[in-house]
């Protein structure tokens, strides 16, 4: 087929010209998807932000000037819901500097944002955990099997999916009792069906590739076919969806905490702060502003990062 | 296509089903019971038993199960123990609220996300293209619930006193009231017909209502108290709709016939409007489809913030407060628009695209 179109040829060329270049230096589809992602600006500026997001949340005792639930009254001259005060800005050098100004029991509202990143990204990549190992084995186990049990596993993940996502995991965490925990099984368990089926269809795609049928004539068990042979080939896409996922699991944590289901008081969790203050947005609108932003910026980030991912690991994608 | 409408439409009653029974088994999962979230903690044995057997608490759940599928089939969804209303009127009361504010949110979205989609497309890899997709990524990171109160926050208090100002919550201003079209043009409803409450349930449709029966005031007012909700809700399917446009035109634009078109010496604008644009069309379709249960799911966020009687606020505190009737009877239509409404994108889909009629 490729010898009846000349332009096949050349690219074969190119491309044999390139691995010639890269046999120097030994490369491999990783590599390659690595260098697509540095040239890409929004990819690079979506895992900027979730790096500092993450060293935000390793070094928050350092970078909080004050603990998460301390309480200032009779400690500095501050009342309750205090407005924002940066001395660089022209804020008087007399009054205590607090960067989000205050909360409502008289917190720093900035060291409570920062400490409120811990609680965000480890939701979001433990919502992300569950839900990929759940769902990609189930979709693993449907696609490669098939039959009946297919039928039933994605027949289960349909009825997940005729759900609003949202209400569905509010059902659920009204069943489990609200809380940071079980808003995290609840927002894992509506994601799961979005891995499954991307699961599910690699698998079925890759099991009729020709060296997975090599590896079966060679006897190799349906097991270690699935295991050593389909999976780790099937994984691309799943390392995006959970990219992507992890800004998802973290927006919806953010809902259902606003909602009072999430995250409890005074856990210093984005949601649930904004949730607090929200009567006194007329008053105190910094309460309200900072957590959203907070929760608007780490979103972002991942969402960009994930689709520079997209990107640079599907380079047909690329234009 | 007959074949494909029926395959596609009997495939979607064993996932209805699976929902009756999923709700159906989560509700019975709620931890407490009934009995004293409504009766109260001092409730005695004797007056729960009273309530539970009223209710048909007692019974074996597979009959309870079966009982409640036999009414779901049959509209009969109950009475919220609440409300000591039937969960039909509650519907009638509600419902129109949602759709209203779903509707509204999905028109500006697509009013929006379309051409600046189509925009970002054409002046590909230029400074429009890289503004209007990092403003696409910004809303689809948006928290609703957020965007929301920054809304009200400015509109309503920054704004005030300007002509610019709307107001933050509510669905009409106090004294502001809806004459129901059926009241204005004088209908003889008989009480409790079928025909009267579904006469009700459009004339709960505040902002059709007014306009059909040209109550000027009423009108502006719910469109002026729609717009902030209406905004908020828009901005996450929005931006999805303007990057979904961006890329199914891009890739549309490099291939042949679109070449063919401009080597025939079509202009431009033919080019992309009537050979490019009806063929990108198909994944915008789909995914106007699938953001609906966004939709859903932030009508409960945007409800809360802009203290809207709609079904999603109704259904947080029914689960909140354990009222079973209502939680199933919600979910279960709001599960039920879900399901219709994909199953009208997928017919549109195969209406589209002849190829998946065959699969």
């Amino acid at each position: 087929m490729s010898v009846l179109n000349p332009g096949q040829n050349a690219e074969e060329l190119v491309v044999g010209s390139e691995s010639a270049n890269l046999l120097a230096k030994p490369s491999s589809q990783w590599r390659l998807a690595l260098r697509r992602f540095r040239g890409r600006k929004s990819g690079m500026i979506g895992l900027g932000i979730v790096t500092a997001l993450i060293l935000m949340a390793i070094f928050a005792p350092i970078l909080a000037p004050y603990g998460p639930n301390e309480v200032l009254i009779g400690k500095e001259d501050v009342g309750p819901r205090d407005p924002p005060c940066v001395h660089v800005l022209g804020c008087s050098e007399e009054i205590p500097q607090h960067v989000m100004g205050t909360d409502g029991n008289v917190r720093d509202e900035f060291s409570r944002v920062i400490y409120g990143s811990r609680v965000s990204l480890t939701l979001g990549f433990f919502t992300v955990t569950i839900a990929l190992l759940v769902g990609s084995s189930l979709g693993a186990i449907a696609g490669f099997t098939g039959g009946w049990l297919d039928n039933v596993i994605m027949r289960i993940m349909d009825v997940i999916l005729g759900f609003p996502s949202l209400l569905l995991a509010i059902a659920i965490v009204a069943v489990l009792g609200p809380g940071l925990r079980n808003a995290l099984i609840a927002i894992a368990i509506v994601t799961i069906p979005a891995y499954a089926r991307v699961m599910r269809a690699q698998v079925l795609s890759i099991k009729e590739s020709d060296f997975v049928s090599a590896s079966r004539a060679l006897g190799a068990a349906p097991r270690q076919l699935l295991v050593r042979r389909v999976v780790p080939n099937a994984l691309t896409p799943l390392v995006v969806l959970a990219t992507l996922g992890v800004a998802t699991a973290i927006l919806e944590a953010a809902g259902l905490s606003f909602l009072g289901l999430g995250a409890q008081p005074p856990t210093a969790e984005w949601g649930s702060m904004l949730a607090s203050e929200r009567n006194q947005l007329f008053t105190a609108p910094h309460l309200v502003f900072f957590p959203g932003l907070a929760i608007m910026i780490t979103v972002l980030g991942f969402n960009l990062m994930g689709d520079g991912m997209r990107d640079a690991l599907d380079p047909t994608l690329n234009r | 296509m007959l074949g494909f409408i029926t395959r596609r439409t009997l495939y979607a009653i064993p996932v209805l089903l699976g929902i009756i029974v999923v709700v159906f088994f989560l509700i019975r999962a709620i931890p407490g019971d009934p009995c004293t979230s409504l009766l109260g903690e001092r409730a005695t044995a004797e007056a729960c038993a009273r309530f539970d057997e009223a209710n048909g608490l007692n019974d074996p759940i597979w009959i309870q199960l079966g009982i409640y599928m036999k009414n779901v089939l049959t509209f009969n969804l109950g009475e919220s123990i609440r409300f000591s209303r039937p969960v039909n009127q509650l519907l009638i009361e509600r419902l129109p609220l949602t759709i209203e504010l779903a509707l509204s949110a999905l028109t500006i979205a697509i009013a929006v996300g379309v051409p600046l989609g189509i925009i970002a497309a054409r002046k590909h890899n230029t400074a429009v293209d890289t503004a209007t997709m990092a403003f696409a990524n910004v809303g689809v990171s948006m928290p609703v619930f957020w965007l929301g109160l920054m809304l009200a926050y400015v509109f309503a208090l920054v704004l005030k006193g300007t002509p610019f100002a709307l107001p933050p919550s509510g669905r009409l201003s106090a004294g502001v009231v809806s004459m129901p079209y059926y009241v204005a043009w004088q209908w003889n409803l008989q009480e409790g017909s079928f025909w009267a409450t579904f006469n009700e349930f459009v004339a709960n449709f505040y902002i059709f209502n007014s306009l059909i029966t040209a109550q000027w005031t009423v009108l502006n007012d719910a469109i002026r108290h729609m717009i902030l909700p209406a905004i908020a809700l828009a901005t996450i399917p929005m931006a999805i709709i303007a990057r979904i446009t961006r890329s199914s035109l891009l890739e549309v634009m490099s291939r042949d016939y679109i070449r063919t078109a401009r080597a025939k010496g079509s202009k431009e604008s033919r080019v992309v409007g009537r050979h490019a644009l009806r063929n990108s069309m198909l994944p915008v379709v789909t995914i106007i489809g699938l953001s609906l249960g966004g939709l859903l799911g932030g009508a409960v966020l945007t409800e809360t913030v802009f203290n809207l009687a709609g079904v999603g606020r109704a259904l947080f505190d029914a689960i909140t407060g354990r009222d079973y009737a209502v939680v199933q009877g919600f979910t279960v239509i709001i599960a039920l628009g879900y399901v219709l409404v994909n199953l009208a994108v997928d017919l549109s889909y195969g209406y589209l695209d002849p190829r998946i009629r065959v699969k």
